[in-house]
C-alpha cells in the first residue's frame, strides 16, 4: 500500500533524527522493554500501543495526570455560575415575583445549578485532557513511517527520542534489539 | 490459539469458568479487520441501501411536516385545550427516554466495571445522540415560533427580560442541553482513538483527511493514553449523575404542577427507570438486526443480548411497580381527584392506551425469566419492538389522561390525532434512523480499543494493577506471576 503523504513534514533535512523506533509483537514484551529503557536511564522515550497497557505508567516512570483538579475546578465554577446566574437574573436585575416565593431560592436553583456543574467539569475534563496532550497535532514524525500504521491496529512500538541527553545511535539501537523489538528504525524529524 | 478461545457459546453460568468476551478465534487485527471492514468495504449492503432509502424518505416527511407546522401554526396538530401537551411532548419524553441507555451502558456499566459493555458501548451512546436529537426536536417546534427559541436561554436581550428559573420548563433546557452537550464529548472521545486506527487504514485521500482531522493526530502515545483513561473515567463519573438528573428533570415539568396523575413524587425514579427500560429495548431493537446483518455474532455475543435482556426484565419490572404504587397511592391518599383520574386512565376513553401499555411493558418482559428466550435473538427482538410501543403509550397515557380529564367537568376535553402529528412521529423514526445508519456506514461503530483491551491479547493478567486501568475488570489471578517472571 502506498504511503499517503498528507500529513508527512515539508521534505526531512539529511541528519536530523527524531529517534528510534522499536516494534514489539505483544504488550508483555514492550513492557518490560519500557522498564529496560527507564532503568537504562532514558528520559525522553514512549510507548504508542493500540489499546491502554496496564503497569505502563510504572514500567515508564509517568507521573499521575493533575486533570481531576481541573475538573473539580471545573466543576465548582460551573456550580458558582449557575448559583449566581439564577440569583443575579431573577433576584436582582429583574425581580420576579411568583406566588410570594422567596426571590432567590437555594432548592429551586439547585437543577441549573447542578446541570452547570456537570457541564463545566466535563468540558475540563475534555478540553484538558486533549491541550495537555498537546492535540490536535495533526503532523508528527512517527506519521511517516509505514510501520507505524500498525501502532492502532495490533502492534507495539517503543521510541527513544534523539534530544534525550543520554542519546547515542548505536548504544540505543542495540539495547532495543537486546530487548527483543523484532524492528529496529530511525526515523527522520 | 488456546482451546478456551474457540468456545463458541458464552451464556454459560458456570462460576469457575470466566465467560469469554470475544468468541472464536480472535487477535486484534481480526478484530481492527471486522470493525473497519463495515466502514471500508466499497458498496454497503442491500439491506443498509434500503433501510436508508426509507428512513431518509421518512426523514423528507418530517422535514415536510414542520415546515407545513412553521408556515400553518399549531393548528395542524391535534393540540387543543385542555390538552394543550399531547404528541409534541409524548414524543419528547419517548426520545429522550431512549437516550439514556446509551449513557447508562457507557457510564455506569464503566463504573461498575461491567466488561462486556465494551463491544455494545459505542453503538449506544450513538444511538443516545441521535434520539436526543429528535428529541431536541419537539420542545422547539412545539413552542410555536421555533426562531424565538433563544428566548429561552439566559441571554441579554431588547426586552430587558430574563428567564425565570423557578420554572422546570426551563430546567429541562439546561438538562437536555447539558446532556447532549456531554454525551456528545463522551461519545466521540471514546471514538478518538478507533478514528486514528481508521486514518492509518485510510486508502483514499479523502478518508485520510477526515478520520486523520477527526482523529485530532492521536497516535497510542503511552502518555497521552495515561490521561486518555483518567479523563474517560471521570466523564463517566460525571455522566452517571447527569443521566439520573436528566429523566428527573424531564419528570419535574408533571410533578411540579399541580394536575391529578402528574403530582406525584414517585415521577423522577420511576421515569429514570423507564427511560433505562425503554433505552435498552430500542439498543435491542437495532443490535439484533445489525448484529446478524454484519455478521458480528463473535463480538456483539448471545451473552451481550442476554445480559440486556435481564437488564429490560429487572427494569420493567421497576417500572410496573411503579405503575400499581401509582394507583395505590390514588386510593391510599383518599384524594377523589387522584382516584377518579385513575380510574378514569384504566377505564375511560384512553383505557385501551393504559392497557397497551401495561401489557408491553409489565408483562412482555416477563418471558424474559426463561433462559431460552433471553438467548433467542428473535424472541428477545419481538420484545424489544413491544417494549418500544408500551414505552411511547405509557407518555401518551401520562399525558393526555390527565390533561383531557382536569378537575372540573366543564373543562375537560378530548385529543384525536390528526395526520400532521401520526406523520411527524414516523417522520422522527426516520431522521432517527438516518443518522444512525450513517453512523454504521462511517463510523466505527464498536470500539475497537476497548474491546482489544479485554481480550487475552491485551495483557489485563501482566503488571501491577494500580493506577490507571484497574477499572477494565477484574483479573485472573493465576497468572498474576506471569510478569514476574518475565522480567
Amino acid at each position: 500500500m502506498k504511503r499517503l503523504s498528507f500529513f508527512r513534514a515539508a521534505r526531512a533535512v539529511p541528519g536530523s533524527l527524531f529517534g528510534v523506533l522499536a516494534e514489539f509483537e505483544t504488550v508483555a514484551q514492550v513492557l518490560a522493554a519500557a522498564e529496560r529503557v527507564r532503568e537504562a536511564g532514558y528520559q525522553r522515550f514512549d510507548v504508542y500501543s493500540p489499546i491502554p497497557i496496564h503497569g505502563l505508567d510504572e514500567a515508564m516512570g509517568i507521573r499521575t495526570t493533575r486533570l481531576p483538579y481541573l475538573v473539580a475546578a471545573g466543576g465548582a465554577a460551573g456550580a458558582l455560575l449557575g448559583l449566581a446566574l439564577q440569583w443575579w437574573t431573577n433576584a436582582v436585575d429583574y425581580p420576579y415575583l411568583i406566588s410570594g416565593m422567596p426571590r432567590f431560592f437555594l432548592v429551586a436553583s439547585v437543577p441549573v445549578a447542578f446541570e452547570l456543574t456537570i457541564l463545566l467539569a466535563a468540558l475540563g475534563a475534555v478540553l484538558g485532557m486533549v491541550a495537555a496532550n498537546g492535540l490536535p497535532q495533526l503532523h508528527h514524525p512517527l506519521f511517516a513511517v509505514e510501520a507505524f500504521r500498525r501502532a492502532s491496529a495490533d502492534r507495539f512500538f517503543l521510541c527513544i527520542e534523539a534530544s534525550d541527553p543520554r542519546f547515542q545511535l548505536e548504544p540505543v539501537r542495540d539495547l532495543l534489539r537486546a530487548a527483543g523489538a523484532s524492528r529496529v528504525l530511525d526515523v527522520e524529524r | 490459539m488456546s482451546t478456551a478461545q474457540l468456545i463458541l457459546d458464552n451464556t454459560g453460568e458456570d462460576p469457575r469458568r470466566r465467560a469469554p468476551l470475544v468468541l472464536g478465534e480472535q487477535n486484534l487485527a481480526t478484530v481492527t479487520d471486522t470493525v473497519c471492514g463495515i466502514v471500508e468495504r466499497p458498496r454497503p449492503p442491500r439491506a443498509w441501501t434500503v433501510a436508508l432509502a426509507v428512513s431518509a424518505s421518512l426523514t423528507a416527511v418530517l422535514f415536510a411536516m414542520l415546515g407545513y407546522l412553521f408556515v400553518t401554526g399549531i393548528g395542524v396538530w391535534g393540540n387543543n385545550i385542555p390538552v394543550a401537551w399531547a404528541f409534541d411532548i409524548t414524543n419528547f419524553v419517548f426520545w429522550v427516554g431512549i437516550g439514556h441507555a446509551g449513557t447508562l451502558i457507557s457510564a455506569i456499566l464503566f463504573l461498575f466495571r461491567q466488561k462486556w459493555r465494551t463491544a455494545i458501548n459505542r453503538f449506544a451512546e450513538g444511538m443516545t445522540i441521535f434520539a436526543v436529537i429528535c428529541a431536541g426536536l419537539f420542545p422547539l417546534v412545539h413552542v410555536g415560533r421555533p426562531w424565538l427559541a433563544y428566548w429561552l436561554f439566559p441571554l441579554p436581550n431588547q426586552m430587558q427580560v430574563w428567564p425565570q428559573f423557578r420554572s422546570p420548563l426551563l430546567w429541562d433546557v439546561f438538562a437536555v442541553s447539558t446532556y447532549f452537550t456531554v454525551s456528545l464529548l463522551f461519545w466521540y472521545v471514546g471514538m478518538i482513538p478507533d478514528l486514528a486506527t481508521l486514518r492509518d487504514r485510510a486508502t483514499t485521500k479523502v478518508r485520510q483527511i477526515v478520520y486523520g482531522i477527526l482523529a485530532l493526530g492521536w497516535r497510542g502515545s503511552g502518555r497521552h493514553w495515561h490521561r486518555f483513561e483518567k479523563a474517560y473515567m471521570l466523564l463517566a463519573a460525571l455522566a452517571t449523575p447527569l443521566v439520573l438528573s436528566v429523566h428527573s428533570v424531564v419528570s419535574f415539568d408533571f410533578a411540579v404542577s399541580k394536575l391529578p396523575g402528574w403530582h406525584t413524587t414517585i415521577f423522577p425514579p420511576y421515569f429514570v427507570a423507564g427511560a433505562i427500560f425503554g433505552g435498552f429495548a430500542m439498543v435491542l431493537t437495532l443490535l439484533i438486526p445489525v448484529r446478524s446483518l454484519l455478521r458480528l455474532e463473535h463480538l456483539i455475543t448471545l451473552r451481550h443480548l442476554e445480559n440486556m435482556a435481564k437488564i429490560v426484565l429487572a427494569t420493567g419490572m421497576m417500572v410496573g411497580y411503579a405503575y400499581s404504587m401509582e394507583v395505590f397511592i390514588a386510593w391510599y391518599s383518599g384524594n377523589p381527584a387522584e382516584a377518579f383520574t385513575f380510574r378514569n386512565r384504566a377505564f375511560g376513553p384512553y383505557g385501551w392506551s393504559y392497557w397497551l401499555m401495561v401489557s408491553c411493558n409489565v408483562l412482555a418482559p416477563q418471558v424474559f425469566w426463561f433462559k431460552k428466550v433471553r438467548t433467542t435473538p428473535w424472541a428477545i427482538l419481538l420484545v424489544a419492538v413491544l417494549v418500544n410501543v408500551g414505552m411511547w403509550f405509557e407518555r401518551f397515557v401520562i399525558i393526555v389522561t390527565s390533561l383531557s380529564r382536569d378537575f372540573l367537568p366543564s373543562a375537560w376535553g378530548s385529543f384525536v390525532p390528526t395526520p400532521v402529528d401520526l406523520l411527524t412521529l414516523a417522520g422522527s423514526f426516520g431522521l432517527f434512523l438516518t443518522l444512525f445508519l450513517l453512523f454504521l456506514r462511517f463510523g466505527p461503530m464498536i470500539a475497537m480499543a476497548e474491546v482489544k483491551s479485554v481480550m487475552p491479547e491485551g495483557g489485563l493478567e501482566l503488571g501491577p494493577h494500580r493506577g490507571h486501568g484497574q477499572y477494565w475488570g477484574e483479573i485472573p489471578h493465576q497468572h498474576q506471576g506471569q510478569y514476574e517472571e518475565e522480567r
